[in-house]
């Protein structure tokens, strides 16, 4: 487990922290996380901040009647409920990835740690 | 005795008993602050849903859309789509840095001591703020709900207050987690059985449900009218409908993920990746809780009716009013017992917060320096403060009394911790180049903005009619000087443009080593808090 003691955090410079930060391995890891929170996170915001903009500036839209009584509004508020969920389980595949990856760095930085 | 205090009563005991375990199994700061770190992913799902789902969500956005229409269901919408940003931003790296509080990540690269007596008031006032709207909520409900059982606002902010102090002192955040559990469980399962019966009333048929939910007739100024309640438009419109709309958005959108009883809960899983997936596990309890909503709000409005709900109890009382109207007499119990156990357990989350922030950030970490001069001290600390912060929240919540708009309080709360918290901790996390000066400049304009907008907004500004009487009338009789609600679309920007611009004033070349530290802990959790035995 990550009970190791040469765990404790606190004892390596600033220069250690700065190798392991540039190390391709590192680099790799945020890069392929930033590749899915970004826009992942930018599309929720689009979305559900539209909502309030086609309220208040397009409430004729809105308003119109899609199925029955139900409107355009009471559709786009019921999407966003889908839309998180979806970003949730999309995250949730591929967060396990992120996982792994940094399991990687884990045991080589808790290697490099204890051959000194 | 009524059923619902029987019921309520009966809640009470199982929380009493989940006290008393906790107590004894609870040794340490770590047991006390963070339930050992030992929370699994669905149990702490289940708790953020409990911590998170106020009565104001139960109680009042069923009560404003069976008022106003699909306007109301807005709330519900934002209340959801914030976890987005608490699972995507916070929760992983805030697991990783942090040990106890915010405080802990927002002083984590900065100099300690401003950082975090900034993130205590920060904390400390959000928690207060919640926790009298949460009261007053308690007092005036029990006025409303158990008037039969001769219970009076006094006596019910004063009982809400001494149990949520004997879940805080004696059972600590493992008390806290298992009340919020157990009611999470309880309202989940209240707002289904009365959605499935809301439904059946109409066959199971959804088309005439909304047919009906179209044609709501009442009264509006003695007139007689027939509105469209899946329309948008019956709460915000203009001039000023939009903004408000988009700033109420931005304050759902980061508030929560800046919300210091909220962020704690993530302190009590062993890793990220229980954090995480306890995230996942709370959208999915707080999504369909909150589709839920719109069926119990135009539910409402359609068996009960805007009318008899206006002179019935107004807002409030929707929910349990709808419950009657469905199942008679005992369903209006057993929701209204539902009810205050939704508020003893947000109470009892918020309470924590406070004292673990005020123990934590300022007691161990400024005064005494990071060191525990005895062992043990922190938790005493926590324990008294707890008491503090009790006494004063029931002391202004009888001083406010029923009626109160209390609304504001919770605005107040969500609008600081969007527009102070959530810029300082999210470019803490992701901006190399965020130093001291820029912490302290965004929390305390993002306080301060929001505190002054609200004053000097339409909440506590306004010219009312000389009829209107006590608590129903502006506190200052004038012409609101700042024109919308809902001050996030100013206060969230300015916020971030403040912690910018004060992180321009200098460079901390300290602060700015200490990032790559900070990004490789915040993901691969190295060195994070580790489970503690009990």
């Amino acid at each position: 487990m990550k009970n190791s003691p040469e765990a404790t955090p606190g004892h390596s410079s600033a220069l250690e922290w700065h190798t392991i930060a540039q190390s391709e391995a590192f680099r790799d890891l945020i890069a392929l996380k930033k590749a899915f929170v970004v826009p992942a996170y930018i599309f929720f915001l689009l979305h559900y901040l539209a909502l309030a903009v086609l309220l208040g500036y397009a409430p004729r839209l809105a308003a119109m009647q899609v199925i029955g009584t139900v409107n355009v509004a009471y559709l786009f508020a019921l999407s966003q409920f889908v839309v998180g969920w979806v970003i949730a389980g999309l995250y949730l595949l591929v967060a396990s990835k992120f996982d792994k990856l940094a399991e990687d760095i884990l045991t080589q930085i808790q290697r490099q740690r204890g051959d000194r | 005795m009524s059923i619902s205090l029987g019921i309520f009563l009966a809640f009470v005991g199982s929380t009493l008993a989940i006290t008393w375990w906790a107590a004894r199994r609870s040794h340490g700061s770590s047991a006390y602050f963070a339930a050992g770190r030992r929370i699994t992913s669905w149990q702490n799902g289940f708790a953020v849903a409990g911590d998170f789902m106020s009565a104001a969500s139960f109680l009042g956005v069923i009560g404003l859309i069976a008022l106003q229409g699909f306007d109301g269901f807005l709330y519900s919408v934002g209340a959801f789509a914030a976890f987005v940003t608490v699972l995507l931003i916070v929760a992983e790296p805030l697991r990783n840095i942090g040990k106890y509080t915010m405080g802990d990540v927002l002083a984590y690269r900065m100099r300690p001591r401003p950082v975090r007596a900034l993130a205590a008031i920060s904390s400390l006032m959000t928690a207060t703020f919640y926790m009298i709207a949460q009261m007053v909520g308690a007092g005036a409900l029990a006025t409303l709900l158990l008037a039969d059982s001769g219970i009076r606002y006094h006596q019910a902010v004063i009982g809400v207050g001494i149990l949520m102090m004997i879940y805080v002192i004696f059972g600590g955040m493992l008390a806290t987690t298992w009340v919020q559990i157990v009611k999470a469980m309880l309202l989940s399962a209240c707002a289904l059985v009365l959605t499935v019966l809301v439904l059946r009333h109409f066959q199971f048929h959804l088309g005439d449900f909304f047919v009906a939910a179209s044609q709501v007739a009442y009264h509006r100024n003695a007139a007689a009218v027939t509105s469209d309640f899946m329309q948008p438009g019956l709460r915000y419109h203009a001039p000023h409908g939009s903004l408000d709309l988009i700033s109420l958005s931005l304050i759902f959108a980061f508030g929560t993920a800046g919300l210091p009883h909220i962020l704690v809960k993530f302190y009590t899983v062993p890793d990220a990746k229980t954090a995480r997936r306890s995230v996942v596990w709370a959208m999915i309890l707080i999504g369909l809780f909150y589709v839920m909503t719109s069926i119990l709000g135009l539910g409402a409005a359609i068996l009960v009716g805007p009318d008899h709900i206006v002179t019935h109890g107004g807002t409030n009382l929707a929910a349990p009013l709808l419950a009657q109207a469905l199942g008679g007499e005992i369903f209006l119990a057993v929701v209204s017992a539902v009810a205050f156990a939704t508020i003893l357990a947000v109470v009892a989350g918020l309470m924590i917060s406070a004292a673990t922030s005020f123990a934590h950030d300022f007691w161990l970490n400024i005064v005494h320096k990071g060191e525990e001069k005895r062992p043990g001290e922190s938790v005493l600390v926590a324990r008294i403060a707890a008491l503090g912060v009790g006494a004063v929240s029931i002391a202004i919540a009888l001083a406010l009394g029923p009626g109160s708009n209390v609304g504001i309080l919770a605005l107040l709360g969500m609008a600081v911790a969007a527009s102070a918290n959530f810029p300082a901790i999210v470019l803490s996390i992701f901006w190399r180049r965020f130093n001291t000066a820029g912490a302290v400049s965004g929390l305390s304009v993002g306080m301060l903005a929001t505190l002054i907008l609200i004053v000097i907004g339409p909440n506590t500004m306004g010219i009312d009619s000389p009829g209107t009487i006590g608590a129903a009338r502006h506190l200052i009789q004038a012409n609101p000087w700042f024109p919308y609600e809902n001050v996030g679309v100013i206060t969230v920007p300015l916020g971030f443009l403040a912690a910018i611009m004060g992180t321009f004033l200098g460079r901390e070349p300290a602060a700015e080593d200490r990032f790559d530290e900070l990004i490789v802990r915040a993901t691969t959790g190295f060195g994070a808090e580790k489970t503690s035995a009990h």
